[in-house]
């Protein structure tokens, strides 16, 4: 069974039986990673090409695991030290590198809709590691799988994203694929981090962390970009901590077998304590782990072949 | 030389004309309703099931030179306008250098005397366009400049803004703004509401435009100076003007065919071409620009033609340029969007793009009145119109409108008396 698209570059627009292949699939791909010799040859052959015009250590190096698993041959393109530095444009960086004979394109760009632009340019695969603030597909549904690997479901699951709603792609990917499967999806931070009209999407929208909080199956916390400080979105980062952090007293308010997600990287101590970062409610670590799974089954939906991979 | 308009339906606002007729053009000049041929030479156009209007006028275009003759030149803006039915046009002063000084107010009026249509122009407000020292004004006014702008580079102070109104209310000039806080629009690509949200795209408030629309209507109740608010965008904008002119403030404002013919679902496709200043907002808004055109408060259509090369437009949409090209399509649009619906007559519509910017720039056009210059436009109202950018007189390619399937357009324009454009027969 393969994905009847070209293109992954958001969770809007993909139906919940496509999520649900990818997931399928994600769990039967995941067996690979733990064994002895993590190497399958369903993808030999292929090219497949990480262009990245945004600074990234996890999503590229977890689709590089993913592809080279499945024996694909990769090539990382990035920001520094290549033509785009030079100004040559994205349309034209793209046509060079499918001319070379790349058959996906893994992007990670700084402008929304890039990966749609990408995918009008090229007759090859592309696939949307980040973009923006729009989307970040491969992330919402690694996060997915975590959830559905430790609650068996998502139906009626209470999932609560947490933070910076405003700039996050994570949290727009969450809210389409976690509420197309069912899922009641809160979103709770600062209202100058959330979103015009955010109460226009399938979610509930909370500004009181602990009201948020309250019976929550998932806490899904984003990272805080301590970038965003200089356009005064909140007065300090002691205040947000103090406001919108994660500790130990707050997940009282949560279910008693709450999951805590972060996509990464984490800063400590600011919107997550480290004692829960690393304490018995984390899966951030599964998370992880399942972003290889996931990937690598995507990887397989859009270029390999009719075979069961488990045989392979 | 003489030039018969031929049994068309002849509608001139300026005089309060709409009755079928033929109109007749000798040496350049209007020479009346009804009259016959005289002998010599000339020619006869069959203007059956045609609308004979005055030639319409653009007041905000952009063509681009000096500077980026690589998006437009001033020949091609003027053979785009010619080709959608346009005699004048006002060229922005945004070019590079700047139409901030009578030495380009002068070479912009002397490439437009060669080209297919008349081109005016108005100067910048600031020198530079840098909003931070008044250019020079009366240099350029008596060097032929018709008007004062901000337009592409909003005048931030309301300190300098108000010399510049005092300053132009000696000359009588209008002065057009472009109305857009820059603190609320910081890399700003798109209306701000549920669709930025949903595409992430950086969102631009309506607040940014309806906070200078009020604040520039303050001004010009303080200055006394006239002052024209450029492509209205929202509904909070139509109120605030509707409101200022009830006051009988001196405030007048253009729309344009895009803010009555598209919302900002546009941008769901991440297409670039939807990209432009201010930003297409929602069907809410459309419909009071669509009011405020119906009731008066709109007073002119014009169409903030803003080409781009290719290069400008085939990148990220956050990198792309802002604007359309719009010479080509805004009598389609205007007829099909208004006229068809009803909400504006025939005439209503040719008011706002002949008598209308006529008045506002002081211009002798704009009117079929015996004895006025000849620049007359027809229009087949009944046209079936498929948009396609591939056709345009305008370098500019950057349109939303590809495919659209329209009504009505220019079939002829005559520009003092010559035909520049048209298929008639």
């Amino acid at each position: 069974m393969q994905l009847q698209r070209k293109d992954i570059l958001g969770l809007q627009n993909m139906t919940t039986e496509e999520m649900a292949l990818i997931l399928e699939t994600a769990q039967s791909h995941k067996e690979i990673l733990s064994r002895p010799v993590k190497k399958v040859p369903i993808l030999r052959g292929k090219s497949i090409c990480t262009l990245f015009y945004e600074n990234s250590t996890r999503t590229r190096t977890s689709f590089e695991l993913a592809a080279k698993i499945m024996s694909a041959d990769t090539t990382s393109i990035s920001v520094a030290g290549s033509a785009i530095n030079k100004g040559e444009s994205f349309k034209d960086t793209l046509l060079t590198l499918e001319a070379m004979g790349v058959d996906l394109f893994v992007i990670r760009h700084g402008a929304s809709g890039s990966p749609h632009f990408a995918g009008q340019i090229v007759k090859s695969h592309v696939i949307n590691a980040g973009d923006g603030l729009h989307e970040h597909p491969t992330q919402g549904l690694l996060d997915m799988l975590t959830i559905r690997e430790n609650k068996g479901k998502f139906e009626g699951l209470k999932v609560v994203i947490v933070g910076d709603i405003l700039h996050s792609r994570v949290a727009r990917s969450n809210i389409w694929g976690l509420s197309k499967m069912g899922a009641e999806v809160r979103v709770c931070g600062p209202s100058t981090l959330l979103p015009a009209k955010i109460e226009e999407l399938p979610v509930r929208v909370y500004s009181s962390l602990d009201q948020a909080l309250d019976g929550a199956d998932v806490v899904n916390v984003l990272r805080i970009q301590l970038e965003r400080m200089d356009r005064g979105f909140f007065p300090s980062i002691r205040e947000y901590s103090r406001l919108f952090g994660i500790n130990k007293d707050r997940l009282r308010k949560c279910k008693p077998d709450v999951l805590v997600m972060h996509p990464g990287p984490m800063n400590r101590g600011i919107e997550i304590a480290p004692d829960v970062a690393d304490g018995e409610y984390s899966v951030i670590t599964d998370q992880v782990t399942n972003g290889v799974a996931v990937r690598m089954a995507i990887l397989y939906l859009l270029l390999g072949g009719g075979a069961n991979v488990a045989a392979a | 030389m003489w030039l018969l308009l031929r049994n068309g339906r002849i509608i001139d606002p300026s005089q309060g004309i709409d009755q079928t007729g033929d109109l007749l053009i000798v040496d350049g000049k209007i020479a009346g309703t009804g009259k016959p041929a005289p002998s010599g030479e000339g020619e006869t156009l069959d203007c059956t099931g045609k609308v004979i209007a005055p030639g319409l006028i653009d007041m905000h275009v952009h063509l681009r030179e000096p500077g980026f003759e690589h998006k437009e030149t001033i020949a091609s803006g003027a053979r785009a306008a010619a080709a959608g039915g346009f005699t004048s046009i006002l060229a922005m002063p945004n070019t590079n250098p700047a139409v901030d000084n009578r030495a380009v107010v002068e070479y912009v009026l002397n490439e437009g005397r060669s080209a297919d249509v008349k081109v005016l122009t108005a100067g910048a407000a600031t020198k530079a366009n840098e909003g931070a020292e008044m250019a020079e004004i009366g240099d350029m006014i008596d060097a032929g400049a018709v008007a004062i702008s901000d337009d592409a580079f909003p005048v931030q102070s309301a300190d300098l803004l108000r010399r510049v109104m005092e300053y132009c209310r000696m000359f009588d000039v209008p002065v057009l703004t472009h109305c857009e806080d820059k603190t609320l629009t910081l890399d700003s690509v798109m209306n701000e509401g549920l669709n930025s949200t949903i595409l992430g795209l950086r969102p631009w408030p309506r607040q940014a435009e309806e906070i200078m629309v009020l604040r520039n209507i303050a001004l010009a109740e303080l200055t006394g100076c006239r002052l024209h608010i450029q492509h209205v965008s929202t509904a909070g904008s139509v109120e605030a003007i509707r409101s200022a002119k009830s006051k009988g403030i001196a405030v007048t404002c253009e729309t344009c065919p895009q803010y009555f013919s598209l919302t900002d679902d546009a941008l769901c496709s991440y297409d670039t071409n939807a990209k432009m200043n201010p930003p297409l907002r929602l069907e809410s808004d459309v419909e009071a620009i669509k009011a405020g055109l119906a009731d008066g408060t709109i007073d002119v259509i014009a169409t903030d033609h803003a080409p781009h090369s290719l290069e400008d437009k085939q990148v990220e949409l956050a990198y792309a340029a802002f604007g359309i090209v719009g010479l080509e399509t805004a009598v389609s649009l205007v007829i099909t969007n208004l006229v068809k619906p009803g909400i504006l007559s025939l005439a209503d519509a040719i008011a706002k793009m002949t008598v209308a910017p006529a008045g506002i720039l002081g211009l002798q056009a704009g009117t079929l009145a015996e004895g006025a210059v000849a620049d007359v436009t027809v229009i087949d109202p009944e046209a079936a119109v498929t948009v396609r950018a591939s056709e345009f007189k305008s370098m500019g390619r950057n349109t939303p409108f590809e495919g659209f399937e329209l009504t009505g357009r220019a079939v002829a324009t005559v520009v003092g008396g010559k035909v520049a454009s048209g298929s008639l027969k």
